[in-house]
């Protein structure tokens, strides 16, 4: 195809090729949980999207980490995913438009593409006072998810904070936030994390674009193929709990060894997440990997109930 | 009375932010900032154990990463009183120089270009010619006609497909935009190469920091990641650091020139006063002395007098903020009585206080840190300003500016991500020579208090803890977004977005890219800047002078 041969083309251009991407595509396709038979496909994903669809992404209460996050994603680079995977209609971090105009570009977003955008929600909703404690163009976070959450085909909250409510929910949550499904008593698919792998969302649009639905969650609305084990379960460091090796502080002689953590207080145990595998930035590390003990951030509630953090569990 | 025109939601920026101006004769006569966005994070903190603070607050902002972990380790370990090891220091710079290059890089190309850049301009250029003014004005390692003729093909693609994603319906074909199509082609396809290479300049923050954003290898007393001191980890973070600094030499510097010298008369609108910075970058235990960037405080655009900066003479003032009536307080001694109303340009209008230093508002942030380095005479800082304003042709009194933010954001990365080299030096050596301890064992004092004044990307920042039974009695945070775009004050004195906002000229109402020019050189956080109030239970806050 005309666009596959276009887009191989640039990625020689920028010295990726096309077996790096393939080699991406098994890795994306495996921690999927699909079969190798989806690998030529899921490249057909990047390679030639027929019509790009269209994604309305909301912030409320939030730090923005989650879309810091996305943008640290690779094959497809972010740059890839924005111009030639994806339809960003409306991104307040990243879009040119300000203002009114930013306004009207949502509105007519929802509008042309009723029932048929993915709705991407970062951060939890405000609910004390009617949710006067956040706004956007004069709106309430409340008012302007209940206008456009309703009008998409799937709402996706992508981090803690939208999933479960996040940081600003740890007790006594001031705010009253909670997170969007239950501002608005609706399913929504979430990844968790704090913030959450990008190749977590990736995955979960990929799976949509391939099958044309969401993939198989477990009963917190975490897709299966990343949520479905413990980190606890997948630890390279493991064997170390097994045979009693434990850090008992930072800087020592077993922690210089990459003795097991779960002393110090981590929370790998309880939390089901992929950290161990895919890592994050590129495979490059993750919490336990630089001798942190796991928080449990993708799990609903993390900083009430697995505070404090540096107590064993 | 001129023509009230409001833009909310600014966009490219990290939280809410509204902006109001009134204009009149062509030029913004009066301008107001309001914070539209409040979480609660310090008073989740009360009774919660000191040591997780920093997990708590570096959720503040996920685009400012690090910068408040970094922040409350350095309160907290002051208020238990431990001293860190060198390599702990050294580990932590790293990573505070990594958020500096990644955090203005991203500024630069991906929240504020689009302030000059025209990237509908850019379908118009020739690819050759492009090709031409990009060999004559950078060093940059892709380029030519073909490469230009190829970027110039992908946006085609993508307009031409209807979707236009995040450039739909901005101000496009405004005439505000001076650059020529070549210029914003360049512009545009650096853009691109920024977005791709920050993705790999934040596995910095990974290789020491675990993750980024949201990095898990600080804790109270060092850093976590020894067994990360290796050749194989340096050797990974070096090259993410050569190639980032390659890009902010030949790259950033020479684009930021070029869209510079087409927008000189921005030299002369959008400058502010009086000028704080806390300093940071420490080269041993002793602080300030050590501070690779210096602290000081510079009023009335005096740069001959630096005078030293006294945490004492800082107030906050809450008349036009969402609070109940009180005298200006220093921030210890302050109480926070939230009183949230309508929206009043004339009496109350946001969720920031104000913070004044000798009474005065204070800009934060790189124009302030390079003022005060320069006027202190900081060597590598004095030389880069020096051959920059010469090659723009400007006075060093341009620096009092929007352009002049904006290059003082550049300049200093160069001058920080060149320091870098040399902490990892150190760092080679003290392994070299046996020394790998990265962790200060200590224990939690019944009682303490203690600060930590840091200086980060957007400006001087601030935590404070109190400490009582070993669990947080009180935590507060005076952050740079709340200096910048915070209300006017008690005695009317506008907050530095606001007075830099007077005398804009503004083309076209229904369109004020220019008001965003000025508002986004200050980089605005607004998550940061607004995390303080409980108006439910109208607590009062109070953290006593140290």
């Amino acid at each position: 195809m005309e666009n596959e041969k276009q887009f191989y083309d640039r990625l020689e251009q920028r010295g990726v090729s096309r077996r790096d991407f393939m080699k991406y595509c098994t890795f994306l396709t495996a921690t999927m949980g699909l079969s190798s038979s989806f690998v030529p496909k899921v490249a057909e994903v990047f390679a030639a999207p027929k019509q790009r669809p269209p994604v309305v992404w909301l912030h409320f209460g939030e730090c923005t980490g989650c879309s810091e996050a996305l943008l640290r994603t690779r094959y497809p680079y972010i740059d890839d995913l924005v111009l030639e995977v994806l339809s960003v209609e409306y991104h307040e971090t990243i879009m040119a438009a300000a203002g009114h105009q930013a306004e009207e570009q949502l509105q007519s977003a929802i509008k042309k593409y009723e029932g048929k955008f993915i709705c991407v929600v970062e951060g939890a909703v405000a609910t004390k006072y009617d949710g006067a404690y956040g706004k956007v163009g004069n709106r309430t976070f409340l008012q302007i998810a209940k206008d456009v959450c309703p009008k998409a085909a799937a709402v996706i909250a992508i981090g803690t904070c939208a999933s479960y409510g996040g940081v600003q929910a740890a007790a006594p949550n001031p705010g009253g936030y909670v997170g969007v499904g239950e501002a608005l008593g609706i399913k929504t698919l979430n990844i968790p994390g704090c913030p959450p792998n990008p190749i977590n969302f990736v995955g979960t649009v990929v799976n949509y674009l391939l099958l044309g639905k969401l993939p198989d969650l477990d009963s917190l609305g975490r897709p299966l193929f990343a949520y479905g084990k413990t980190i606890h379960d997948q630890c390279p460091r493991r064997s170390h709990f097994e045979n009693n090796e434990f850090v008992l502080e930072f800087g020592s002689k077993e922690a210089q060894m990459g003795y097991c953590l779960y002393k110090m207080g981590c929370r790998g145990p309880e939390t089901y997440n992929n950290c161990p595998i895919v890592q994050f930035n590129d495979g490059t590390n993750w919490p336990v990997g630089a001798g942190h003990p796991c928080l449990g951030c993708s799990e609903p509630n993390f900083w009430d109930k697995f505070s404090p953090f540096y107590q064993e569990m | 009375m001129g023509n009230r025109v409001t833009i909310d939601p600014i966009t490219r920026i990290e939280g809410h932010l509204r902006i109001e101006v009134e204009i009149e004769g062509g030029k913004v006569k009066d301008a107001w900032s309001s914070g539209q966005m409040f979480r609660g994070i310090e008073i989740i903190l009360q009774g919660r154990d000191p040591r997780d603070a920093h997990h708590f607050v570096q959720r503040s902002c996920g685009v400012c990463t690090y910068t408040h972990a970094l922040a409350s380790v350095r309160a907290v370990e002051a208020a238990v009183n431990v001293t860190i090891p060198p390599n702990a220091r050294l580990i932590r710079n790293l990573l505070h120089g990594a958020q500096f290059q990644h955090d203005h890089l991203v500024h630069f190309y991906h929240l504020h270009a689009l302030d000059w850049v025209d990237i509908v301009s850019a379908l118009k250029a020739d690819p050759a010619k492009t090709a031409a003014l990009a060999d004559n004005v950078s060093n940059a390692s892709v380029g030519g006609t073909a490469y230009y003729k190829a970027v110039q093909q992908r946006l085609q693609t993508f307009v031409d497909s209807g979707q236009l994603g995040p450039f739909s319906n901005a101000y496009w074909g405004h005439p505000a935009y001076k650059l020529p199509p070549e210029a914003n082609l360049m512009a545009a396809a650096h853009y691109i190469e920024a977005l791709k290479l920050q993705a790999r300049t934040a596995r910095m923050h990974a290789v020491f920091g675990a993750k980024n954003p949201h990095l898990q290898s600080l804790v109270v007393g060092g850093v976590t990641c020894v067994k990360d001191l290796t050749p194989d980890r340096i050797a990974e973070f070096l090259y993410m650091w050569k190639e980032t600094q390659e890009f902010i030499q030949n790259v950033y510097i020479p684009d930021l020139l070029a869209v510079a010298s087409f927008y000189k008369d921005w030299g002369a609108i959008g400058g502010t006063t009086n000028f704080l910075a806390y300093g940071d970058f420490p080269g041993s235990e002793k602080e300030p002395e050590s501070l690779y960037l210096p602290g000081g405080v510079i009023m009335k655009r005096d740069i001959t007098k630096v005078a030293a900066m006294q945490q004492d003479k800082v107030v906050e003032s809450v008349t036009h903020s969402w609070y109940e009536d009180g005298d200006a307080k220093h921030p210890y001694k302050g109480e926070t009585k939230p009183k949230h109303g309508e929206y009043d340009t004339a009496k109350k209008y946001s969720w920031l206080k104000a913070p004044r230093y000798e009474g005065e508002p204070c800009e934060v942030g790189p124009l302030a840190r390079v003022l005060v380095a320069y006027g202190k005479g900081h060597p590598e800082i004095k030389k880069l300003v020096d051959d920059t304003v010469k090659k723009l042709d400007i006075p060093v009194t341009a620096l009092f500016s929007t352009l002049g933010r904006t290059a003082a954001r550049a300049l200093e990365t160069i001058a920080i991500g060149n320091a870098m080299e040399g902490w990892i030096n150190e760092l080679v050596t003290n392994i070299k020579n046996g020394d790998t301890r990265t962790y200060t064992a200590w224990q939690m004092p019944d009682k303490g208090m203690g600060y930590g004044l840091n200086d980060v990307p957007r400006g001087a920042l601030g935590h404070w803890i109190e400490i009582e039974n070993k669990k947080i009695k009180n935590y507060q945070y005076v952050v740079p977004s709340t200096w910048n775009l915070g209300p006017r004050c008690a005695k009317g004195k506008k907050g530095p977005v606001e007075e830099a906002l007077i005398g804009t000229p503004i083309a076209d109402p229904a369109k004020p890219l220019e008001v965003l020019r000025t508002v986004h050189s200050f980089d605005p956080c607004i998550a940061c800047a607004v995390h303080v109030i409980d108006p439910n239970s109208n607590q009062v806050y109070k953290i006593r002078v140290v």
